[in-house]
Parts: C-alpha cells; structure tokens; sequence
C-alpha cells in the first residue's frame, strides 16, 4: 500500500509498534512472569556468527519450538551485527533482556527448556568477565562506553521487514524534512551539526551537500559509497546488512535537500547478503510509496538503483567509483572539477559513505544541537570501529569522537590476547598508519589522528602485538597497494612497485641504510605527485612505522635480525647442547638439513634450512632448539 | 555451476538478460557479472558477444573485464577456495593458511587443480574478522583455520565420496 501523506505514516507506525514492542523493554522481565507475552529470540546474522553458524541455530530454534509446542508464542529472527564477534554465534531474547554467548545448535535444547518453560537462565552461557569471573546476563561490559547511533538499529530490528523500521522511528525524518523544513534548513542543520564524512576525508557533510546544490543542473545524483575497501573492515557492510533503510531514508532526505531525483548505492560485489538486504529494502519501500513518484503526498519524486563493484579498491575513490557506475574501468581522474560540480554523467553529484548517511536520520529527527554535544571540538557524533587482530574482545564498536585508543583497547576490547604486549594500533586501512603505545592515550578524531601520522580512514583498527614485525606490516600494505594501483599514473604504478621492492629487501636481510634514505624520498615524492587519494596515500604505512619502529628496520638492515620473529630470511634454527639425540626433528624435516648420529646433539645444514619450524615444533625436549 | 544448460541456453538466457536492461551500455559491468555467473567464468566469444549486442568495441569491453579483479578469463575447478588477506586475517596467521592450502591442493593461488576440483584464489576480508583466519569455500566461510587436520578436514567435505 502506498503512503499518501505523513498521517499515514503515523498511524502504520502505531500498528507496527507492537512488532518492536518485546524488545523496547529495556529493564529485564521476570522470566517467570513473561508466560503469555510473545517473546523475541534475536539469534545474530552479522557476519562472525553467520558464518559460525546462526543460522543453523535459528533452524533448530525453530525445530525444538515447535516440538515443545511453543512456536506460536515465540518469535525467531536474524537481524543485524550484535558487534561482540568475539563471543559469537549469539542470541537475546526479550523482554527477558537475556544474552547467550558462543552458543551451539546442542545447547538449544537446554535454552528452550530451561530458559523458556522452566524460566531459568542457562547462567553457563551467560558472559563471564575473564577477570573477575562474574557473569552478566544483560549490560555486558563490551557495550559500556559505547554510543550507537550509526548502528541504532543495527542487530535490534527485523532488517528485511520495513515495519520495524518504521516502528523504530523511520523514514520519520524524511517526513519532517518533506514538510516542515526547507532544504537549505535540511543543509544548515547539518552544517551545524558537525558531521563529518566517515568515508575518510572527514569532510563536512552540511558543506558537500550545498556545493551539489548550488551547481545548476536539470539533473543532480545523489551516491551512496558502500565499496567498503579497507581489508579489515566491516562497519559498512553491518549497517547495510542490519539496518538498509536507514541508508535508503538518508538518501532520500539528500535527494530533497539537494535537488536529485535519482540515487545509486555503489555496493561491493563481494557483498552478497547486503546487496540482498538493500534489493528487498528497496522493494519494500517502493511499496510503500516511499520511493517513488510524490512521495508521502509531496511534490518530491526519488528512486534508487543498484550500481554493483567488481572487486577494485580504487572504486572507493569517488571519481573512479563514478566512471565504474558509468559502466567504464573504474580509473579516478584529478579533482576539481569535483564531483559537486561534475560527476556522473556530468551533472553535479553527492557522493557519501553509509555510515555518514546512517548518521542523517536521528540529526535531522534529534536536532543539530544534540548531535553537536557528542564528540570533541573539531570532530563530532560517533565512530564506528571494526576492531580486529590481536585484541580479545574482537568486534564492532561504535563510539563518540574523543575516546581513546586505550579506552577501545584495553576497555571495549579487553586488552591483548594471550597476555601479549601491545605494539601499535593501525587505523586507516592501507592509506592509514601505525600508532604506537606512547599515543594510547590520545583522544580519537580526525585532526589528533592526523598529527600523529596516522588517520580516520574508514573505521577498520587492527591491534598489533610483540609478535608483529613492523616492516612485514608496511610490506603487507604496499603489497595490497601495489596489486590495487589502477596503473594510470607512473607515480602510484611504479612508486608502489619499487617500494615493495626495498621493503622485500630489507625483510631478507638484504637492505642497506641507504635503502632507508631512499625509501622515505621516493615516499615523499609518491606522496607530492601521484594523482588520487590511492596514490597520495600508499607511503602511509611505511612512514609512520619508520618514524615510530625505526630501530626495528635497523634491526634489520644492520644486525640483520627481525625482533618479532616473523621475517624468515633472517631466522636462524639452532640445536644447543640440550639435544639427546632422538632423530625427531631430522625425519621431520623437509629438506633433509638435519643431520647426526643417533644419541648425539644434531647439526642444522644453514644452506639447506628453508626455516620451516617444522624441526621446532617436533622437538620433545625444552630448549634443544631454539630461534634467533 | 549449472552445468544442466547447454552453451546456447547460456547464450540465450544472456541475451534474453541484455534485452530486458533499459540502458544497455551503461550497465556493462551489471551484464559482465551475469555472464560471469552463467558462464563461470569470461571466455573471449561471450565478451565479443557481449561488445556486438552493445554495440561497443570489443577492447572497452576487453579493458572493463582485465581491469577488475573480479572478473576472470579462465575456467574454474568445480570448488573456488579463497584465502582471506585482509588484515585481521594477516596478522593472524593468513600466509600460513595459504602455504598450508597449497601444499594440500598441490597448486599455487590462481591456479587450478588438474582433476579441476579446486581452484585456489585470495580476497581481502569478508567481515568474519573475529574468526581470523579464514577460508572460503565456495561462499561458506571457515573460520580459525590454524591447524592443518582442521583445513584438511574442510577440503575434505567439497571431495567426491570414497
Ligand atoms: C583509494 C581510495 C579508496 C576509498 N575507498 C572508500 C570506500 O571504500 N568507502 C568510502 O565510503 N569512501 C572511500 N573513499 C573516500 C571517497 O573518495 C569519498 O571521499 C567518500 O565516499 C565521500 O563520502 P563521505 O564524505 O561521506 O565520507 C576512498 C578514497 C580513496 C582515495
Ligand atoms: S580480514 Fe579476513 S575476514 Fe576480515
């Protein structure tokens, strides 16, 4: 049914509550009471769980519900990301407030009768701190400190049913837009506002948006970037996958502000579950009628249509995204002209990142003041992190600009995995850097990150430990850089190349100081001259390591030595006088380099060693080989 | 793949999907990813065919295909193998796993194994990063493939029976 004015949005708003309703308790339900309320058990779809298996367990659910008689009662569904990947697969369930962890398709059974007929929580499932032992049924210290307003509604509503958007508040904004503000209000509400773009730049989204406006054109285009290409990252992808109409409404609320009628989502074809969610949103909203012709009753028309990547970083980049929707090789060309001024088929165009449009509809609804409060000076409202790597609590956190490194660290994250000593932060994917330990502390936004050689990038932040070789980091890098360099310009084809090229030198032992020097000149010079963000960008990682971890590409050059143990040129496997003899490590090894008569300490052939471990990890006896 | 349909009800399902695209042209990459899942993979006649029913050189078509990753102009084994080498995999043991898958399947990333069973590949994250590091076996994500019993044990299951 099509919506014809806001009256009716209000009143399948008031209908559809009831859908929400289990779960906008906030405070726990005496379980024992809750018998004849419809409870909802959320069983995680983001990606970690997915793949760990939820959806096998939303199966049984269903299978053992029904066998005890109870599915009439009790609602199962996958919404979005919970974000505490690391304790996946998980489930809620409301209005009981109770969450399971790492939970299997064999402990169902156990939930299902003693949780939901006997009324007793499965406290093994429970979440335990690590530290102090205590469990928590509800409140999980993973999500103190956190702020979600990107995510909102990320793992909380039904994201392929639009009722539940609608009862959560949507497309509400959209109304209030569509007729009880001009577009330049919609403008000046974000300018105040203060927020930024979360695709990387940082650049003021009130501002961007007035530039495409002022442009005369018969057409504008109003993008929304979803080529996510920070590998490491995900945030993008959850909002897609757990919460499209958000995205759909944003851009809506763009398209009236700014004077377009038609959108493009840019999505990446690795994305198959979020290209699904996003065809179903938009069906359903067409359906609607709240993509369309008149949309609510208004003058307004705007519909969106799905542009698909093909597997190509640099169709991030907004003018190479541009020529990719154009059906072209997606190669950026110089700015200006922007493209505010001239971008898809060269009408003035609006490109913005999901999480920066998901942030739209609560500024528009909550007011610019509100939003404004969140943040530091310069950088306002929230950030979403995908957290990875070292760190024990892996996941996604959404948190306000100005929190610190240590706070998402050691707090959110629950420090370093097995006790390890952390090493650095990387933040800002293969265009960003590593921070180091001596800047934990510094709060998070964009010009702090900057100043300490680092950036926003897209949100990815991959903790480093004692056991990671900074000059394998930046190699990693400009590997991936390298592959993804779209080849136009000679700066970023062959700048890129010959980079790698020191740095694979200098982690076989074979680099030389002047190697460093020449190193961070040709990084200065890529830096100046190459033509896109790529380009400027990919001397990052290799930058701020050598300005932070200097000694340990010495380490390598001169002492030929990698101190974490990672670069294998420069291991060397010993056997020491504690060998007894037994032949283990010989029969094991590959290229038959081991060598000694039985009962007698062995000898490793160094020529022949291809530093495998293989011998390491056959040994029986405690320090009879060892790696330096 | 579906390997139930002859090369000419490809072709006709292809054209059938050209013909029903408002804009043809500009929805190259839309049709390039739809001949990629009929076909498996680009061959040099289905791009040809494609430049000729858009009436576009053959070369734009040629430069979109080699110009992302995505599209690949050999064949696939019956199973695509992807390594994850986005970063939370890499600083958790990726180039281990990889070593280890090419040992097993006896192939380097990007080729195929004889019997064309597995081809093995590499991608960059797919978002299961807490589960690092993972393999992706025809779009099911493993996760925490540290030991190689577990990775053989997951080869296994995509093998023939006996
Ligand atoms: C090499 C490169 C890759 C980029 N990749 C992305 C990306 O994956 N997602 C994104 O939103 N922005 C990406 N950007 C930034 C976009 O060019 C653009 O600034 C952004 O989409 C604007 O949206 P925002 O203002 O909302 O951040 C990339 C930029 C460069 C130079
Ligand atoms: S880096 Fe491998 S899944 Fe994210």
């Amino acid at each position: 049914m099509k919506l014809k004015d806001t009256e009716e949005l209000n009143v399948l708003k008031a209908q559809s509550l009831k859908l929400i309703e289990a779960r906008l308790a906030k405070e726990g339900v005496d379980t024992k009471n809750a018998a004849g309320l419809v409870r909802h058990i959320l069983v995680c779809g983001g990606p970690g769980c997915h793949s760990s298996g939820s959806p096998r367990i939303a199966e049984v659910l269903e299978e053992e519900l029904d066998r005890a008689g109870l599915a009439d009662q009790i609602k199962v569904f996958e919404p979005g990301c919970f974000g505490f990947c690391e304790k996946g697969p998980m489930i809620q369930i409301h209005p009981d407030n109770v969450t399971y962890c790492e939970v299997s398709p064999e402990d169902v059974s156990t939930i299902v009768q003693e949780h939901l007929i006997e009324g007793k929580q499965v406290e093994r499932l429970l979440f335990m701190d690590p530290n102090t032992k205590e469990r928590f049924a509800a409140n999980i210290p993973f999500y103190n400190n956190q702020l979600r307003i990107a995510l909102r509604n990320v793992g909380y509503i039904a994201p392929e049913n639009i009722l539940e958007y609608i009862a959560a508040d949507g497309y509400q904004a959209l109304a209030k837009v569509l007729f009880h503000m001009t577009p330049l209000e919609v403008i000046d509400t974000l300018k105040v506002s203060g927020l930024r773009g979360r695709g990387g730049a940082g650049f003021p989204t009130g501002v961007k948006w007035e530039f495409t406006r002022r442009s005369e054109a018969d057409q504008r285009y109003i993008i929304c970037n979803a080529d996510e290409g920070d590998p490491g990252a995900f945030m993008d992808r959850s909002v897609l996958e757990g919460d499209p109409h958000s995205v759909l409404e944003a851009m809506l609320i763009a398209g009236a502000a700014i004077g377009s009628s038609q959108g493009y989502i840019y999505v990446r074809a690795e994305y198959p579950a979020a290209i699904h969610r996003l065809k179903i949103a938009i069906e359903q909203a067409r359906e609607y009628g709240l993509l369309g012709k008149q949309i609510l009753g208004s003058d307004f028309d705007f519909d969106i249509e799905l542009k698909y990547g093909a597997g190509a970083f640099v169709c991030g980049e907004e003018t190479a995204l541009i020529h990719s929707i154009e059906g072209s090789r997606g190669e950026p060309t110089v700015k200006p002209p922007f493209p505010a001024q001239k971008g898809l088929w060269g009408k003035p165009t609006c490109v913005n990142n999901v999480e920066t449009l998901a942030n739209i509809p609560p500024i528009i609804l909550r007011g610019a003041e509100w939003f404004a409060k969140i943040g530091t000076e310069k950088s306002k409202g929230t950030k979403v992190f995908a957290l990875a790597g070292k760190v024990n609590n892996v996941g996604l956190v959404e948190v306000p600009m100005g929190t610190t490194l240590r706070e998402i660290i050691f707090g959110i994250g629950g420090g370093i995995k097995r006790h390890k000593t952390f090493k650095a932060a990387q933040t800002g994917g293969p265009s960003g850097g590593c921070i180091p330990t001596k800047y934990l502390d510094s709060p998070i936004d964009y010009e702090s990150l900057m100043a300490i050689g680092s950036m926003m990038g897209s949100g990815g932040l991959i903790v480093l430990d004692e056991d990671d070789c900074m000059v394998e980091i930046a190699k990693f890098f400009l590997e991936f850089t390298m592959d993804e360099s779209c080849g136009r310009c000679t700066a970023c084809r062959v700048g890129t190349k010959r980079l790698h090229e020191i740095l694979q030198k200098i982690t076989e032992g074979r680099g030389t100081l002047e190697d460093l020097e020449n190193l961070e000149k040709l990084c200065n010079i890529i830096k100046d001259t190459a033509l896109c963000g790529l380009g400027q960008s990919a001397p990052n990682p290799i930058l701020s390591t050598l300005k932070y971890f200097r000694d340990e590409y010495i380490a390598h050059i001169v002492d030929k030595t990698c101190p974490a143990g990672v670069c294998k040129s420069l291991l060397k496997y010993e056997i020491t006088e504690k060998c007894v003899g037994c032949g283990r490590c010989a029969k094991q090894c590959p290229t038959r380099a081991i060598s000694g008569s039985p009962k007698k300490r062995h000898v490793i052939d160094q020529e022949r060693c291809l530093k495998c471990g293989a011998c390491m990890e056959q040994c029986r006896v405690d320090g009879a080989i060892i790696r330096h | 793949m579906c390997n139930s349909d002859s090369p000419n009800e490809f072709a006709q399902k292809l054209d059938n999907y050209i013909d029903s695209l408002p804009n043809k042209k500009e929805n190259l990459i839309a049709i390039l990813h739809y001949a990629q899942e009929i076909y498996g993979w680009l061959p040099d006649n289905v791009q040809w065919h494609i430049a000729q029913k858009l009436d576009i050189p053959s070369a734009k078509v040629y430069g979109v295909v080699s110009f992302y990753s995505y599209f690949t102009m050999k064949p696939r084994g019956e199973h695509v193998v992807n390594v994850c080498m986005g970063t939370a995999c890499f600083v958790r043991g990726a180039e281990k796993l990889k070593n280890e898958l090419e040992n097993q399947l006896k192939i380097k990333a990007g080729e195929t194994t004889p019997d064309n069973l597995f081809t093995l590949e590499t991608l960059r994250c797919v978002g299961a990063c807490g589960l690092a590091p993972v393999m992706i076996v025809d779009g099911e994500v493993h996760g925490k493939m540290h030991e190689p019993q577990e990775i053989n044990e997951v080869l296994a299951k995509y093998r023939p029976e006996g």
